[in-house]
């Protein structure tokens, strides 16, 4: 359980957020500049704010009311920076061993194995970080971070400075991370897809301040909050279950509150829960059930709320039997079909629109670690 | 050519003491160098512009100046002299170890500067990372800073050492030029100079003056490069 309430100055700068968050993955979402690094420096003890009070499983790191403050390498916080900040003279192994020699439980034999195993960073560890790829240093960073045995990770976009197939890479180790090791994460980024794979709740900020903040597919499907999580990605997020394998024609149906999905086959058993994320972009409205069309997904529902837009679209919240479901039409559209809230609508969403970027996780099949080449 | 490698023992002995003055100036100025360049480098504290300017004064005051302030505060009159004698018994005056006291100071200059440099150099984000994972900051100077500072330690301790090889103006103000205590290299050539018939002898010591300066400033170069090769990782 970590709450944080802090107002700091920098420059011309004013960050005053608070947020609360249980366990999982939190995401600090924002534009850059939005204050969420000096958020999270404050929470790893590395600024002290003008004022605030920041609490983790009960004990007061930084109070400024009563003074205490509780210094970084005693917080057991770990850390994984933007730069990965991996010591250059040190080897792979010796970086990741670093924290170790603090921490007050060693942990079993096998931990440093597990955690080389499962960030694919076995191979590397006689070599210097020089001589390692972007992506094997944030994995690197990661491991050394894990390995000081702590009770909160703080990842300060981790993937922005690496390409997009490198981030497809790490995405899945993260993953691991949230899954097999218990520990609780503040996630920075500004990247929506990463925050809405990995998130399992999200703070959104701006400005330093939080414009909202709560359980990720709720916030996702916020229209008011649209300009700041980004109206081209814009989606909802719909919790589904494997529901069966259409094998002669590859593929996979889920089912939903709203409805059955057909999705292109999916690697995943019968009964697996699945995040779908649907791109407001890629739904149409029909006001019947269409007939003699292709597409394959129809989800009865109603409009439930219409965005306010001068621009050439709008996007609308649609109700489907409880999820809600994200829309962007034209305006023109809009008024064509007489869409008002209360109305009843289909959403028709093509198939192949899930792409990989779709789905929230749970996709198996970890990238090779060494498919990834070398820098020279 | 046999007259250039015949030396006398008291060519020898300057060789000697001078190669002994060097080192000991280098080995002696090199911890105060450090505590000082960390101090320049990262303290906040009232005065830092002074200690500045005196840890750069040797670098613009003649050497005579230099010496004779030495002697002023470490002779056997002197403030500071009179004490360690009395109390301590250690005498810098007409001492080899004077003539390795006015090296250090005028060597002092390029250690601190050297040193100083390397310091600022060093990412402080690495320092903060390793406070993330629980170090204090005595382990983060000694596992982090000290490491990626070495280069510049290293060259910091060549130019002391290059310095103190070439030193005259301090020593031969401070400790004079006895033959066999605090005759260095430079004050025997000085003197055969000064003396009939000891060309031949100044040209030999000259020789040497300037092999052992190649010798040493190539060796630091390697030393540096491989320093340098090693905290980065290449």
């Amino acid at each position: 359980m970590l709450s944080v309430a802090v107002e700091h100055s920098l420059g011309d700068f004013r960050l005053d957020a608070a947020f609360e968050s249980g366990g999982g993955v939190s995401a600090l979402f924002g534009r850059s500049g939005a204050g969420k690094t000096s958020l999270v420096n404050a929470i790893a003890g590395l600024i002290r704010p003008e004022r605030g009070r920041i609490v983790l499983d009960g004990e007061v790191l930084t109070d400024t009311t009563s003074g205490a403050f509780v210094p970084a390498r005693c917080r057991k916080i770990g850390y994984v920076f933007q730069e990965g900040r991996l010591f250059p003279h040190l080897t792979v192994r010796q970086n990741l061993l670093y924290g170790r020699w603090f921490a007050s439980r060693r942990g079993e034999a096998g931990e440093v194995a597990h955690v080389t195993e499962l960030l694919g960073i076995g191979a590397l560890l006689g070599r210097r970080p020089a001589n390692l790829s972007g992506g094997e240093k944030q994995r690197v960073a990661i491991g050394r971070a894990l390995l000081a045995q702590p009770r909160l990770l703080v990842m300060d976009e981790p993937l922005a400075s690496l390409d997009e197939e490198r981030k497809g890479e790490i995405l899945p180790y993260i993953e691991g991370l949230r899954d097999e090791f218990a520990i609780p994460i503040v996630y920075v980024s500004h990247a929506i897809a990463e925050v809405t794979r990995l998130a399992t709740m999200m703070v959104v900020m701006s400005e330093g301040r939080v414009a909202a903040a709560g359980p990720t597919a709720e916030i996702m499907s916020r229209i008011d909050l649209l300009p700041l999580t980004g109206r081209a990605e814009a989606g909802a997020i719909l919790n589904t279950l494997i529901a069966g394998h259409d094998t002669a024609f590859g593929l996979t149906r889920l089912r939903a509150a709203a409805g059955e999905l057909r999705v292109p086959s999916l690697d995943l058993p019968v009964g697996a829960a699945l995040r779908v994320r649907i791109r407001a972009r890629d739904v149409m409205i029909a006001l019947e059930p269409p007939q003699g069309l292709s597409a394959l997904n129809v989800l009865p529902g109603t409009v439930a709320e219409i965005g306010a837009s001068d621009a050439a679209s709008v996007e609308m919240r649609l109700d489907c039997a409880g999820e809600p479901l994200l829309a962007r039409l034209t305006r023109r559209s809009v008024e064509n079909l007489g869409l008002v809230p209360g109305r009843q609508v289909y959403a028709v969403i093509k198939s192949i629109a899930f792409d990989h970027q779709a789905f929230a996780g749970a996709v198996p099949a970890l990238p090779g670690a060494d498919a990834e080449t070398r820098h020279a | 050519m046999s007259w250039l490698v015949a030396f006398s023992p008291e060519e020898l002995t300057a060789i000697r003491l001078s190669l002994r003055v060097a080192f000991w100036a280098m080995l002696g100025s090199l911890p105060v160098g450090i505590v000082i360049a960390l101090m320049l480098s990262r303290g906040r504290f009232w005065g830092k512009a002074l200690l500045n300017v005196l840890v750069y004064l040797p670098l613009v005051l003649p050497p005579v100046v230099t010496g004779y302030v030495l002697l002023l505060l470490f002779g056997r009159r002197g403030l500071i002299g009179e004490f360690l004698a009395d109390q301590l018994g250690i005498v810098f005056a007409f001492r080899w170890t004077g003539a390795a006291l006015a090296c250090a100071v005028m060597g002092f200059p390029l250690l601190v500067r050297s040193i100083r440099l390397s310091i600022d150099a060093v990412d402080r984000r690495l320092e903060d990372a390793a406070g993330t994972l629980g170090a204090n900051a005595l382990w983060i100077f000694a596992t982090i800073t000290l490491p990626l500072i070495v280069p510049g330690i290293l060259a910091g301790m060549i130019l002391s050492f290059a310095r103190a090889l070439g030193e005259f103006g301090a020593t031969i103000t401070f400790v004079s030029n006895i033959p066999g205590e605090t005759q260095t290299l430079p004050t025997a050539v000085y003197a055969l100079i000064q003396t009939p018939g000891g060309d031949l002898a100044a040209l030999r010591l000259t020789l040497v003056s300037i092999v052992i300066s190649m010798v040493a400033l190539f060796a630091s170069e390697a030393l540096i490069e491989r320093a340098t090769r090693r905290t980065l990782g290449f």
